[in-house]
């Protein structure tokens, strides 16, 4: 089998219960929240880290098998390895460091290798620096360079950009998109940012307590989260329960009863009536009614309530709406600011919005366990 | 001035501090990356020569390489003569007594080197050996190289466990400590003087060079 393929378990002390595939070419992100275990999946694949139960395999020659008593030590293992902080060695120069890596290479062969490679990631004229003399973006670079310089079978990158500041950070991402077309490897790449994620990545998985919640198009999993969870990790906010009550009309739409409202959504015959389920509406799928004159799309999905709170961020406008009849459920809402200006929206003002049929989704009703959320 | 006893005590430094140097880079190391059941009793019998005075940890020394102990014996048998007042023994003691001098600060500089730029290392293909010569050594090597002058320097200076385990017998354990104290002892207060001024002079030297060197490799690691 060409490409990466990982199953990793353990209960303790980093919970791990994963299994990903990554081919040749692939960019995949490994993204969830600090501690959730994505960067142990990341030094177990390097071979830093040995989980209880392990098969890692790459173009099909096993890396770790624990049930055939298989490791390959991390020394032995064609891998690039990209460190958050980098971990360049700080006695060699920036030629140095990527040469350490060559050590499959004849000697005379690693000096312009290192050359040519420390020019791919445009560090050219920089050789001879220590990282010292380096600012944080040509660090990185280093680092990259280096990750490059073993010809890895698979390159690991471990929140490359997170220790650099945005204008770098958006120059970094230009440049590995770019590089990427060059490279024919599985690359993995740990990440705590979803955009990031959406930005450079082929396929992304959710990884929460070591587990893999959802893998999938990033943009895919940002707009159809499979699970409350996954909706919680990608940022979701507005997420209600409800019933399924009805499939019917012409073109034919799916009714869901939210504690006496109704709700219409596209047809989703997936789901039986009488189901209890979850879904959600993104911030920036609810229209603002506009004030004393109604107009046709005000009849979609329509609600009211109060604003809570409301604050301006560039050219949005958030605002928490208490809804009618509704104690606790708070409902986020992204405005444009014109429209909020327009509306002289102001916290304590009532407010009807309607929620885009298209834009709801519906997921499986949490598990009476995870209901505490 | 006494320099049979002179370079005999040069003689001593130089062999505890080759003999440490691997000892040390060892289990330095190994107390620096490893975690094991254990470990403080060992990093406690490490330090215990900083704590125990001199003339203690002198005695029994002295009762281990007695002929009737079993490292005497073994010693004897090996050797053909026995461990105690010869220069051997004073060897086998100096290297027991510099064991927190050479083993702490080696340890101290493994440690500071980041996790992260080991695993590079591993990352980077570099075999243990390789990675030890060609990443740990150059970054620890401030730290080692003054571990190594703190044990030379002390080797020079240490009275109590010498007297107590070599004697003080002219050109095989008479060590310029010693010496002086001889001399004193003589009332002949201008050898004592001349070769306590030698000794200022060494340690002095041995000790500004320390900081001198790891001050410049710091700068050239950046």
């Amino acid at each position: 089998m060409e490409g990466l393929k990982a199953i990793l378990r353990q209960d303790g002390p980093i919970p791990l219960d994963t299994i990903l595939e990554c081919a040749p070419g692939e960019l995949l992100a490994l993204v969830g929240p600090s501690g959730s275990g994505k960067s142990t999946i990341l030094r177990s694949i390097a071979g830093l880290y040995s989980p209880q139960e392990a098969e890692v395999t790459v173009n099909g020659k096993v890396w770790t098998s624990t049930a055939a008593g298989i490791t390959v030590p991390a020394w032995r293992r064609p891998v690039g390895m990209v460190f958050q902080s980098y971990g360049l060695f700080p006695h060699l120069t920036a030629a140095g460091n990527v040469e350490a890596a060559m050590s499959h290479l004849e000697p005379t062969k690693r000096g312009r290798r290192a050359v040519e490679l420390l020019a791919l990631v445009n560090l050219k004229g920089l050789e001879h620096r220590k990282p010292a003399e380096l600012s944080g973006g040509q660090q990185q670079r280093v680092a990259v360079a280096r990750a490059l310089a073993r010809d890895p079978k698979v390159l690991l990158l471990d929140e490359p950009f997170s220790a650099v500041d945005k204008v770098t950070r958006g120059r970094l991402y230009r440049e590995l998109a770019c590089m990427r077309r060059q490279l024919d490897m599985p690359i993995v790449m740990v990440t705590h940012d979803l955009d990031e994620a959406i930005m450079l990545a082929d396929r992304m998985c959710l990884v929460q307590r070591g587990k893999i919640l959802q893998a999938g198009r990033p943009d895919e999993i940002m707009r159809r989260p499979a699970s409350v969870e996954a909706a919680r990790l990608v940022g979701q906010r507005n997420i209600f329960p409800g019933r399924i009550e009805a499939h019917a009309g012409d073109p034919a739409r799916t009714i869901i009863d939210w504690r006496g409202r109704r709700l219409e959504t596209p047809h989703l015959p997936q789901w039986p009536i009488g189901t209890d389920v979850s879904w959600l509406i993104p911030p920036g799928k609810a229209v603002l009614h506009r004030r004393g004159r109604a107009s046709r799309g005000d009849a979609e999905n329509p609600v009211t309530g109060t604003i809570e709170n409301q604050i301006a961020l560039g050219d949005i406008v958030i605002a928490t709406v208490r809804l009618d009849g509704e104690e606790t459920r708070l409902l986020t809402v992204h405005l444009p600011r014109h429209a909020a200006e327009r509306n002289r929206l102001a916290s304590g003002e009532h407010i009807g919005l309607s929620l885009i049929a298209e834009a709801i989704h519906v997921m499986p009703a949490p598990l009476l366990t995870d209901r505490r959320q | 001035m006494d320099w049979a006893a002179f370079w005999l005590s040069m003689r001593l430094g130089v062999l505890t501090v080759a003999i440490l140097l691997p000892i040390g880079v060892w289990l330095g190391r190994l107390l620096a990356y490893r975690e094991f059941r254990g470990k403080e009793i060992v990093e406690g019998l490490v330090a215990l020569p900083l704590v125990l005075p001199p003339t203690v940890f002198g005695y029994y020394l002295l009762v281990s390489f007695g002929a009737t102990s079993p490292v005497g014996q073994l010693w004897q048998n090996v050797f053909g003569h026995q461990l105690a007042f010869t220069f051997e023994g004073l060897l086998v003691a100096s290297i027991i007594f510099n064991l927190p001098f050479a083993i702490q600060p080696m340890q101290r500089a493994f440690e500071a080197i980041p996790d992260d730029v080991r695993e590079a290392a591993q990352c980077c293909g570099l075999s243990p050996w390789q990675a030890l010569l060609r990443v740990e050594l150059p970054l620890a090597w401030p730290g080692i190289l003054t571990a190594l002058v703190l044990c030379f320097a002390h080797t020079l200076g240490e009275f109590g466990i010498v007297l107590m385990v070599g004697g003080s017998i002219p050109g095989e354990t008479k060590t310029i400590a010693i010496a002086i104290y001889d001399r004193v002892q003589a009332f002949d207060d201008a050898s004592a003087a001349k070769m306590s001024a030698l000794l200022l002079a060494v340690s002095l030297i041995a000790i500004t060079a320390t900081f001198y060197f790891s001050r410049r490799i710091g700068r050239r690691l950046g």
